[in-house]
């Protein structure tokens, strides 16, 4: 066979059982301390600075970091089980994140010493948020097009551009960063961008909010005015960035938030649905089910195999485009499979309808197949392994 | 997936000697039929679920489950999966084996044959290999609802062949008091549930494997084919199509594996996993690899324009194999249907912790 796909049966050890209960009895006690409406929290989803922090004083941040920065090197599984409960709850864990996902493991391997003693146990005690800073009016699938110019100075650089839908810039404490500096070469139009850290209470920056169509207002225009970011600041190699990824990328790919972004749909629409549904709905919640279990069977593969050392780049990027797909079909299946059934009455004291459940998802699902790279490239990438370009 | 034990290594050379789909589909005689199907049997694997014992190869679950992923690589041109199922459900019950190509019944849902003063009345429709198989080891029901295992001689049936070809050679096959060779209850381990979803699992085994190789010539065949000046490879439209389908076939490798390693973990008396985590992956399993099969054949076929809708190239073995082992041991429907039901009736609050048991 040429095609080399893989999904090995991965399981989470039974070890992990005991961390799960935590994170579950964790997410009880915020819900009892009202910090955390369960019935609600699709939508605030938020960001709660004082949530991450109790998160963090768990040692739930940072947990597979090494342990001279004050992570625990625990295994990434472990870490999974947390994202995953986390996930699922719609917990607000905006303000930690990303940081927790992908930037502190991009500080990890390409920031000077000083930078990651400083800025990593920031993340793991819950008091350091980031953006990132990657897409800009002219250039969001083609990163290459990165136009926001760092310019060498004493010193450092001198940042003059746009960054755009860089969500929560203007709460963030550091954004990552794609600078150019320097022009692209004839052999090679990745040439020349270069990754920064840049801490944004630096002068020169202004965020514009941008409210979106489900009346969320986390994106931000983020424009640079002669900021100055210290040559320290600098991550990797200088006009190398296009050759840092991509280790990282397989987990950010393939992770339980690729296709559990709407399953609160799922679970709302069971309460309408009831515990005696007609064959019909009965058959279309198996079939849902029966794709949910695959698709988590699939990216518990993809860690697991991580895990081992494994590299499932192809198998990551799959993940990534089925389980967007399939999160953003799920309210309009809901829609479908309850259309027969009253959705109006609260689901719960104090609790909204399904109407209103789905009514949300509907208009947040447009962005789960944009997010973070396009159903369109991450097909290609498929086709790239599968060596047709 | 042990890719690299014995069994699986001896069982890729044998069905890459003598099952290359191309040879298959350009013989104008069946002459090769004997010729791997003495090859598999002389290796062991027809038997290779059952004990030393009792006469078998005693390999493990999780090999057979190889072997018949790589059968399905070769759209399973011999009856090994229905021999391995009905050795094996005869040797649980008991019942000593025959020799020679066996198939299994029913397999198909709302068919069920009925057991009375020891003899079998009823049908077994799309029985696979029904000319080829002296015997067929069967699930029978007595009328308590006791269930059965039964050896009967294909010489007790009337069969009828299926006007349209799905793959596996199938007739549907009558029987009106016939007189099985051996007749058994069934062990409590291994009843008309276990026969049943064991069937299942088998087959997910097969189409996870059938599409493999439906990507693989779709692959090479989209860079082979040249139009409007180059290969149609190069075009985005089909290097997009051909990702989904690469989604497709990894969905149905990912139910293939995971539930073959449930049922046989399960098999082995692995107390960690539960009755329900055992149905939630058998039933997740033959429904998403059915809803591979269609997405995935249908992509397939674009991709191959019209030479894959020809006799004379390979293509066709996969699709309609694929499309026939949907109906086996329960399709899509029925098995959503059961667990949309369990799901339900354990309620929303139930599904999160379900999902998320291993």
């Amino acid at each position: 066979m040429q095609t080399a796909i893989r999904f090995d049966p991965e399981r989470l050890p039974a070890r992990t059982r005991a961390l799960r209960e935590e994170v579950r009895e964790f997410l009880r006690e915020e819900a009892a301390a009202g910090t955390f409406d369960p019935a609600r929290a699709y939508k605030a989803r938020g960001f709660d600075r004082g949530f991450s922090q109790r998160v963090a004083a768990r040692g739930w941040i940072g947990l597979t970091w090494p342990k001279k920065y004050g992570g625990q090197e625990r295994s990434f599984l472990d870490r999974y089980v947390v994202s995953e409960e986390f996930t699922a709850a719609c917990a607000p864990v905006g303000c930690h994140f990303v940081a927790d996902r992908q930037s502190g493991p991009v500080i990890i391997r390409y920031a000077r010493e000083e930078v990651k003693q400083e800025v990593l146990p920031k993340i793991i005690a819950g008091d350091a948020c980031f953006c990132i800073g990657m897409s800009e009016p002219g250039s969001g699938s083609d990163l290459f097009a990165a136009a926001t110019k760092a310019e060498r100075v004493e010193g450092g650089f001198r940042v003059n551009g746009t960054k755009i839908w860089t969500s929560n810039a203007h709460r963030a404490d550091y954004m990552i960063a794609l600078f150019r500096t320097s022009a692209p070469t004839r052999e090679n139009r990745r040439h020349g961008l270069t990754q920064f850290l840049v801490d944004m209470k630096t002068p020169g920056i202004k965020c514009s909010p941008i409210r979106n169509m489900a009346g969320g207002s986390e994106f931000n225009e983020v424009h640079f005015t002669d900021m100055f970011v210290p040559e320290t600041m600098v991550l990797g190699e200088v006009d190398d960035a296009w050759k840092q990824a991509t280790a990282e990328l397989a987990y950010e790919r393939s992770g339980p938030e690729r296709f559990l972004d709407t399953f609160f749909v799922l679970t709302a629409m069971m309460k309408v649905l009831g515990e005696r549904p007609d064959p019909r709905t009965a058959e279309s919640l198996g079939r849902l089910v029966a794709q949910l279990h695959t698709m988590r069977r699939m990216s518990v593969s993809v860690a697991g195999m991580l895990e081992q050392g494994k590299e499932p780049v192809l198998e990551a990027s799959i993940v990534k485009d089925l389980g967007t797909v399939w999160e953003q079909a799920l309210p309009g299946r809901a829609r479908d499979i309850a259309a027969f059934h009253d959705g109006s009455a609260p689901l719960g004291a104090n609790a909204p309808s399904f109407e209103e459940v789905l009514d949300y998802a509907t208009l947040v699902a447009p962005k789960l197949t944009i997010q973070g790279g396009t159903t369109e490239i991450l097909r290609g990438i498929i086709a790239r392994g599968l060596g047709l370009r | 997936m042990s890719d690299d034990s014995i069994v699986v290594e001896t069982t890729r050379r044998i069905f890459a000697d003598l099952a290359d789909p191309q040879t298959l589909t350009s013989a104008t005689d069946d002459a090769w039929k004997a010729g791997l199907w003495s090859a598999l049997e002389a290796a062991g694997l027809t038997l290779a679920w059952v004990p030393e014992a009792a006469g078998g190869a005693g390999a493990e679950m999780a090999d057979g489950f190889d072997v018949l992923r790589i059968s399905g690589q070769y759209a399973a041109p011999a009856p090994i999966a229905e021999t391995l199922l009905a050795a094996l459900t005869l040797a649980r019950a008991g019942i000593a084996l025959p020799d020679g190509v066996m198939t299994v019944g029913p397999i198909r849902d709302g068919d069920v044959l009925r057991l009375a003063d020891g003899k079998i009345t009823g049908r077994a429709r799309a029985v696979p290999f029904a000319a080829e198989a002296a015997h067929m080891a069967a699930m029978v029901e007595d009328a308590a609802g006791v269930a059965h295992v039964a050896l009967i001689p294909l010489g007790e049936a009337a069969a009828t062949a299926r006007d349209a070809d799905l793959g596996a050679a199938r007739a549907d096959l009558h029987f009106d008091g016939a007189v099985p060779a051996a007749l058994a209850p069934a062990p409590a381990d291994f009843g008309a549930e276990d026969f049943r979803r064991l069937g299942a699992v088998i087959r997910v085994q097969q189409m996870a494997g059938a599409l493999e190789t439906a990507l693989d010539l779709c692959t090479r065949y989209v860079q082979e084919r040249v139009a409007f000046g180059k290969p149609i490879g190069k075009f985005q439209a089909v290097q997009q199509n051909l990702a989904r389908l690469a989604g497709e076939v990894a969905a149905a490798l990912t139910a293939a594996s995971s539930s073959a390693d449930t049922l046989a973990r399960w098999t082995e008396g692995d107390a960690d996993i539960t009755p329900e985590d055992l149905f939630l992956e058998c039933a997740a399993a033959k429904i998403r690899a059915g809803e591979a099969a269609n997405e995935g054949a249908a992509i397939a076929h674009q991709a191959h324009g019209a030479i894959g809708f020809t006799n004379e190239y390979v293509l066709q073995r996969f699709t309609r194999t694929l499309f026939g082992w949907r109906d086996d041991f329960g399709g899509e429907a029925r098995w959503a249907l059961n667990l949309g039901n369990a799901m339900a009736a354990r309620g929303a609050d139930a599904l999160w912790p379900a999902l998320t048991r291993r």
